[in-house]
């Protein structure tokens, strides 16, 4: 992970380090803190891509406002990665376009 | 749908939030803050340097040390105030006097406060050019909470545009990460930030270029540099276009009020270019021209957290002493006084301009 290793003014603590998986592939983050953050450590920049003209989006705001870092988690659509807890196992996947919304429980997304 | 209530629902933790609640819940009242982020603070837990202002509100102090400060004055507190943090307020509905809260993504509750202190915050302007919506063009508060919150790299070349005291500051605290600058652009013809902080990056050796701009960001999936222009009196790109390598672009041209629920809640608002965009006609105790709402901080003008904090300590007793809760009338004056205080001299000249356009003297139909 991409992690900044000295700090004349912070330091950081961070919880425990867990796996998950981005699009099929495993990566290490540390529970509790935003997926975005995860991803970004690990090189992950493209989050979505744009229903109309599949332009690539990412990180931007940071704060939950902006919809930017819309991706599909564990099977749901448009979570706010920025603002959504890490946690051990989650799946993680690129969102394409607006994402599509289980009605039923079951139903396959 | 559950369905929650309590005196005071303060949306947003930041400064102003939390001296809202604590003032409030100080007096009596009890208190539920929703915190759309994961934890309280705002945007002074990304704050790594010391503040200015003044004595009264921790100038000299560091940022995220000025929330612990707030944090622990909330703990005091006790059970009269509930923090509710990851819990996005949604809508407000005046006819039923019901908000709307996301707990998460997919959780929905219903909160019914008697009153209601907005301290959303601001969020970050965007400026237009081709490729400004690719990976790696990032607003400064969100490059800030990368890296001071999550102790994450965010690049490994920033290209910072603007020169406010924004750009400034996370310009050297990217350098103090590790990360490299390649310059600070900046569209006026001088430095909008305070000296010292330009300064700071300058001696650190970062050019601040004077009349550019950004003319386009480079990149198919993600920025690999980006095209800047020297600009003409009148802003328009002169000469040819010089080529920046870097890969993060990180934007500090200014924050807007998140006044949403404002807007929803009916309260008369007016366009202030001082105070940065729409922000509601309120009295001197911060209430709104609807009855049961009250705002403080960056929502209503964006200014300081020094300000948000003396703001929020008005709302929230406001707020109670509306609901029969006892405030001496010399507690409202010491506050005011601190504002007072804190707008004066030149520095303060724009905001003074900006309030006093939106104060009235009080609400008729009101109390
Ligand atoms: C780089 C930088 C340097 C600064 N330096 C200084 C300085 O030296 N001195 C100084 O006084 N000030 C400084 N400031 C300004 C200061 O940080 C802000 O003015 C202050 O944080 C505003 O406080 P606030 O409580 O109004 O808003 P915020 O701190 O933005 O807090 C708002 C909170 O509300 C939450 N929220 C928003 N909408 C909702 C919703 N719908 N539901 C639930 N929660 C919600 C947000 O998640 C956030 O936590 C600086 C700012 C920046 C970015």
């Amino acid at each position: 992970m991409d992690l900044i290793s000295s700090h004349p003014v912070l330091n950081f603590e961070h919880r425990a380090k867990v796996s998950f998986c981005f699009d099929g592939k495993e990566m290490e983050g540390f529970e509790g803190e935003p997926i975005a953050m995860a991803l970004h450590a690990n090189g992950v920049k493209i989050y979505r891509y744009t229903p109309e003209r599949k332009r690539p989006r990412g990180f931007f705001c940071a704060i939950g406002k902006c919809s930017s870092c819309f991706m599909v988690v564990d099977g749901v659509p448009n979570v706010r990665t920025c603002v959504t807890p890490l946690k051990r196992g989650m799946k993680v996947e690129t969102q394409s376009g607006r994402g599509a919304i289980k009605l039923f429980p079951g139903e396959g997304a | 749908m559950k369905e929650l209530n309590t005196d005071i629902l303060v949306v947003g933790g930041g400064p102003a939030g939390l001296s809202a609640a604590a003032e409030a819940a100080g007096i009596g009242a009890n208190v539920l803050i929703a915190e759309g982020d994961l934890h309280l603070g705002g945007q002074l837990v990304k704050q790594s340097h010391k503040f200015f202002g003044s004595k009264d509100e921790f100038a000299g102090t560091r940022g995220f040390e000025i929330a612990r400060l707030l944090r622990d004055e909330i703990a005091r507190c006790g059970d009269r105030v509930k923090t509710m943090l990851n819990t996005t307020i949604t809508g407000y509905y005046p006819d039923e006097n019901v908000v709307t809260a996301m707990i998460g993504e997919e959780e929905y509750i219903r909160v019914r406060p008697k009153k209601m202190v907005v301290a959303s915050g601001a969020q970050e302007r965007l400026i237009p050019f081709p490729n400004n919506d690719i990976p790696g063009v990032y607003g400064a508060g969100a490059v800030q909470t990368l890296m001071n919150v999550y102790g994450v790299v965010p690049g490994k070349k920033v290209l910072m545009i603007g020169a406010g005291n924004i750009g400034l500051i996370v310009s050297y605290q990217l350098m103090q990460a590790g990360v490299e600058v390649t310059a600070i652009l900046e569209a006026m013809p001088r430095i909008g930030g305070y000296w010292v902080h330009a300064a700071k990056v300058r001696r650190l050796g970062v050019p601040i270029l004077l009349r550019h701009s950004i003319g386009r960001a480079l990149g198919d999936n993600f920025v690999t540099g980006a095209l800047i222009n020297e600009l003409d009196e009148k802003f328009n790109p002169t000469g040819s276009p010089e080529h920046v390598e870097c890969d993060t672009i990180c934007l500090a041209v200014g924050l807007t009020p998140s006044n949403e629920l404002l807007w929803q809640a009916g309260c008369k608002m007016k366009y202030v270019p001082f105070l940065c965009g729409h922000v509601p006609l309120r009295d001197k105790n911060m209430r709104t021209s609807n009855a049961g709402v009250w705002m403080a901080g960056d929502v209503c003008g964006i200014e300081e957290a020094s300000a948000a904090m003396i703001e929020g300590r008005i709302a929230g007793m406001s707020a109670a002493a509306s609901l029969g809760f006892k405030v001496s009338d010399d507690n409202f004056e010491k506050y005011r006084l601190r504002l007072k205080n804190l707008r004066a001299g030149e520095v303060g000249e724009k905001i003074r301009i900006g309030v006093s356009d939106v104060t009235v003297d009080g609400w008729e139909a009101n109390s």
